[in-house]
């Protein structure tokens, strides 16, 4: 599978990740490369396969509904870049 | 001639579930905390963190489908829904896309006496994210966690509505079966009930849907009723004008009432749904869901039928009273205690909608006991107070919900009931009004209202007015 | 008495008999440290101050009766992807460069239970992708065998540290082979337990189906020792095992009369090294002298184990690293002109090369139009895995290969192209896809004298069958320090 210009840029939105021209045509060779590698498995049949997430079966994992945390803003806002009045500070995202 | 249209509508209505703690971690919901007060590793994503599944989220999302006639999946799943935005502390929620816990289930509307079922594709089970405040001082966007991971329910309808009203009466059918549940308070205005309006024309008579959108933003049923009708014409005036819908999520501004599209070249709303390795799936058992169903309260519906077989009172006034599951309760609870349906009905339909009509509240918001009406209703009944007096009371009881009792006994509200003292206060009224007993002597039978309010004024409002008539007339005959 | 030659339970014995102090144990351990990190770089962050004075709260514990352990008293160091209140957390990467958790890791808070004395975070390849610490951004590790050489990875630091002796025993953690491949190069034993034993809260997550925190030490009774105090049902991890605690040094028996070994014929088909293949048949040999039943058979599946995990592993972390976003905490990018942009400049200068080669390869497989195409299609390809296991387990109680087909490579060999580094998994990758139990220890050397790792496999929660296994084995074999240490007097 050729990897086009576009599809690294799309997958560079979804990611966000900025790669400079030089990255970008390696990240083409690199995911081209493991694409095809990884096409292997169309050797494999697993119509009547289903898919499996966890390998053993766990299930039903609850807690009950009891408030167990505290206030801990002073810190969890301790490591946060930038922060005002109790909040973490990010770029606007009003227009 | 010009084509007439029609609008398909179906909604996307997401539910605050009332549970003490977050979807997938101890943090309380609590509203009103300071920002980020209600945070801890899991709802703010720090690495390395991991959730676990709060069981009472579960129960009542499967309450919620129970009552919506949904078919529960039985093995259910997360998935991860990715995304970037600073709202979204780990930058995917937690929601459920391929297995969703609820699905094909319907409920039952009436718009202008014509009944018709609005189809629900689906109900999942997903985290709420934080809350962004735009700082203007230093132009910049605040972030607070405090609703981050808050158990949300989605429901999906079918395209099944056609008005602005269908929609409405589906909302409000949906906010009742819930708030009946207890499931959720429902408030559109603090965000507990949010619908996003999928919409598309068509002309009358085709089968095919027209392209749709998707309106975000809508705070309360005005806004809705309002965003449609706009919709609706935007999408018909570009048809019209030779142009195409485009599919696209549009937010409305209600105090300009317009809509305007939100696109970006950084969304490009592919979010790379898969299955949440940190979570196990959820079975639920026939017998779970049988003891969740033995569970269920009575539901509005049935509540109608009952109230029409047991009481004696007006279909309008059930409907007024089943209109929330408030009310409701204090009906029963009043009447559970003695009072008699028709006069706990009475004050509720009456003093107390008057009340809150001038409160500006609803009747969720209603914080007095039942108890303490049903005590002023037993207080005139015993004619320890009478009428004016009890709505005196009442209006305390509304405002501070004190206890009726003690605030009759420490204002001296009760009716005077010593017949000697109230032959004594008359005896001096007539004395001192000789104009009207002669009036009254004189066939003016309506002088004797005078007279009982000059007697009801000299005993402070505290006798119960048919005695104050009857020793009138007692003594007048002398 | 050099303490730092003995084994955990060696030196814990000392202690626990009151002939060695924390104290002495605690600086002997830093002080190794000291004469041999600017050579083999097996830290990110020792933590002196905060090691002396545990080393003294732990001391009056043990004195007071209050800590009677095995390990109590004994220094480890962590790998630098688990969470410790108050210590440096970096996952070796640059994004990570100024984050200090607020919580800790429940493996790591189950050691500290047990009176362990943490010393410091180890390197590693940056958020555990790679196989050689050569992409931390805290600089390479250098394997104590032979310097020119890579310790493995991603749990090469913690590896290094125990080869090196600078510290009795170390965690790791392993999502492909990332605890039993360093084990193997630098000589070392190495358990990655069966999916759910070790909580994994408090591990930064790279493929969270995959991911098990496991121990690295001298020996096989270390391993089995460091497994009774880790292995502990959390409430905090909903993948956790509820049975997840048990006896595992019970299992440390000489003894594999009857047990039935397979041999994996397919392992051994090609890309193999022949001192690599001829060692670990050698030690099969060796089990079988001592009554082990051992027969070759076809696992089946081993070529198909690769694609699957990449795409498995790539697609989860994708989705795991996209909190690292410049908001909550970590590293932000200077300059910026909007959201999106402080997003994407933060990310790109924040991760490495191979980090972002994976995101991009997993944003894409779980990209709309691809997702059945890749990730399902890799799920799949999991179910025929693990049911392979399955049978095998239901003729065999181990399974012996192993580790990597070659000893250590040399620094830069590999990253140049990513496929044949990932090749260097085969035998390592489809464990995790399978959740089963691993152990990792050495069999001899290779003509270049660089330990040759053996792999012992079990159904899932039979951790106990392989540590018998190894311990068996283990018994006819002398523990051997890396030569360079013995050249060099150190």
């Amino acid at each position: 599978m050729t990897i086009t210009d576009e599809t690294i840029d799309y997958v560079g939105i979804l990611a966000k990740l900025e790669l400079s021209g030089e990255e970008k045509e390696q990240a083409k060779k690199d995911m081209s490369n493991m694409l095809e590698y990884v096409g292997k498995l169309d050797e494999l049949d697993t119509d009547n396969v289903e898919a499996m997430s966890h390998a053993f079966p766990v299930r039903n994992v609850f807690r009950e509904d009891n408030v167990t945390n505290g206030d801990d803003r002073e810190n969890l806002l301790k490591n946060a870049p930038e922060q005002k009045d109790g909040c973490y500070k990010v770029p606007k995202t009003f227009d | 001639m010009s084509k007439t249209f029609e609008t398909v509508i179906g909604l996307e209505v997401h539910v605050e579930l009332a549970t003490k703690t977050k979807i997938f971690c101890g943090c309380s919901t609590a509203f009103g905390g300071a920002p980020n007060t209600h945070t801890c590793p899991v709802c703010t994503g720090m690495p390395g963190s991991l959730p676990v599944l709060n069981k009472a989220v579960v129960e009542k999302a499967v309450a919620v489908g129970l009552a919506t006639n949904c078919t529960i999946t039985q093995n259910c799943k997360f998935d991860r829904k990715n995304y970037f935005y600073p709202d979204n502390p780990q930058n995917y929620q937690i929601s459920q896309l391929y297995y969703p816990i609820c699905r094909d289930g319907k409920v039952e509307i009436e718009v202008d006496g014509k009944k018709k079922f609005v189809r629900i594709h689906e109900i999942h089970m997903e985290e709420d994210a934080g809350k962004l405040v735009h700082d203007p001082y230093t132009d910049s966007s605040l972030v607070d966690y405090n609703r981050s991971g808050v158990p949300l329910i989605e429901i999906v309808s079918e395209p099944d509505m056609r008005s602005a009203e269908e929609v409405i009466a589906y909302l409000e059918k949906l906010r009742l079966i819930i708030q009946y549940l207890g499931a959720s308070d429902c408030k559109l205005n603090e965000g507990s009930m949010r619908a996003d309006v999928n919409l598309s024309v068509r002309e009358v008579g085709t089968e095919k849907f027209g392209t749709r959108t998707e309106m975000k933003n809508l705070n309360s049923f005005k806004a809705i009723a309002r965003a449609i009708e706009n919709e609706k014409e935007r999408q018909i005036d570009l048809i019209e004008s030779g142009e195409e819908v485009v599919q696209e999520t549009r937010r409305w501004d209600d105090t300009k009432e317009y809509s305007y599209a939100m696109r970006s070249k950084e969304d490009a709303q592919d979010y790379r749904y898969f299955p949440d390795p940190d979570l196990v799936p959820v079975v639920i058992s026939d017998a779970w869901m049988e003891e969740i169903r033995a569970r269920q309260p009575e539901l509005r519906d049935e509540k109608r039928i009952r109230y029409k077989e047991e009481y004696d009172i007006p279909e309008y006034d059930i409907d007024i009273l089943t209109n929330s599951k408030r009310l409701a309760d204090i009906f029963e609870e009043a009447i559970a205690l003695g009072a008699a349906p028709k006069k706990v009905s009475n004050w509720l339909m009456v003093e107390t909608m008057r009340l809150m009509k001038e409160a500006g509240i609803d009747a969720d918001d209603l914080s007095f006991s039942a108890a303490h009406l049903a005590t002023i209703i037993k207080l005139v009944d015993t004619k320890v107070i009478n009428g004016t007096v009890a709505k005196e009371v009442f209006e305390k009881v509304f405002a501070e919900n004190i206890d009726p009792e003690k605030y009759v006994e420490e204002h001296g509200l009760k009716t005077v009931n010593d017949e000697g003292a109230l032959t004594g206060v008359i005896e001096e009224i007539v004395a001192a009004n000789p104009k009207s007993v002669e009036d009254y002597k004189s066939g003016k039978e309506k002088a004797i209202g005078f007279l009982v309010g000059q007697t009801m004024k000299a005993m402070k409002g505290k006798a119960d007015p048919g005695e104050v008539n009857r020793i009138l007339k007692e003594v007048l005959s002398r | 008495m050099d303490l730092m030659r003995l084994t955990a339970v060696e030196l814990g014995k000392k202690i626990k008999a009151s002939e060695v102090s924390v104290m002495e144990a605690t600086k002997a351990c830093l002080d190794r440290i000291h004469a041999l990190e600017s050579e083999y770089n097996c830290f990110v962050t020792v933590d002196e101050e905060g090691a002396l004075k545990q080393a003294e709260e732990i001391q009056k514990r043990i004195d007071a009766g209050e800590l009677t352990g095995p390990l109590a008293g004994v220094p480890v160091a962590i790998k630098d992807n688990m969470c410790i209140e108050g210590m440096l957390t970096t996952c070796s990467s640059k994004i990570l460069s100024n984050f200090v958790p607020t919580y800790t890791a429940t493996a790591v808070q189950c050691l500290r239970d047990a009176g362990a004395v943490i010393i410091g975070k180890t390197n590693m390849d940056e958020f555990a992708m790679g196989s050689t610490t050569e992409t931390s951004y805290y600089g390479i590790t250098k394997n104590p065998w032979d310097t020119n050489r890579v310790p493995g990875g991603s749990s090469g630091g913690s590896a290094a540290a125990v080869a090196a002796e600078e510290v009795p025993y170390a965690l790791g953690s392993d999502t492909g082979g990332s605890i039993r491949q360093p084990a193997g190069f630098c000589g070392v034993t190495g358990i990655k337990p069966t999916y759910g034993r070790v909580s994994r809260y408090g591990l930064i997550a790279y493929g969270s189906s995959l991911d098990q925190i496991g121990p690295l030490a001298k020996d096989v009774t270390d391993c089995a020792t460091i497994l009774d105090a880790i292995c502990k049902h959390d409430d905090k991890d909903s993948t956790s095992y509820k049975d997840a605690a048990d006896d595992f040094t019970s299992a440390l028996v000489d003894d594999v009369k009857g047990m039935k070994i397979g041999i994996p014929r397919d392992y051994f088909a090609e890309g193999i090294d022949e001192d690599v293949k001829n060692s670990v048949l050698q030690a099969a040999k060796v089990l079988e002298a001592r009554g082990a039943i051992v027969e070759e058979f076809d696992l089946g599946m081993v070529e198909y184990a690769i694609p699957a995990y990449y795409i498995i592993a790539s697609a989860e972390a994708s989705s795991n690293l996209e909190r690292f976003d410049g908001v909550k905490y970590g590293y932000r990018t200077d300059k910026f002109t909007d959201l999106h942009n402080m997003y994407k400049k933060t990310r790109s200068e924040g991760f490495g090369p191979e980090v972002k080669r994976r995101i991009m390869l997993g944003s894409f497989v779980l990209s709309s139009g691809y997702y059945d195409a890749y990730y399902v299609k890799a799920l799949k390809t999991k179910a025929l895995i693990k049911k392979a296991f399955d049978d095998a387990f239901a003729k065999y109680d181990v399974i012996l290969g192993p580790v990597a087909p070659t000893t250590a490579l040399k620094v830069g060999e590999s990253l140049s192209d990513p496929i044949k580094m990932y090749l260097g998994d085969i035998y390592t990758v489809s464990v995790n896809l399978a959740g089963l139990p691993g152990i990792s220890l050495p069999c001899g050397y290779d003509k270049d004298g660089m330990p040759i790792g053996l792999q012992l496999l079990g159904q899932t929660f039979d951790e106990k069958s392989i540590i018998r296994a190894a311990y068996a084995y283990e018994c006819t074999r002398e523990y051997k320090r890396p030569a360079q240490l013995e050249e060099r007097g150190l």
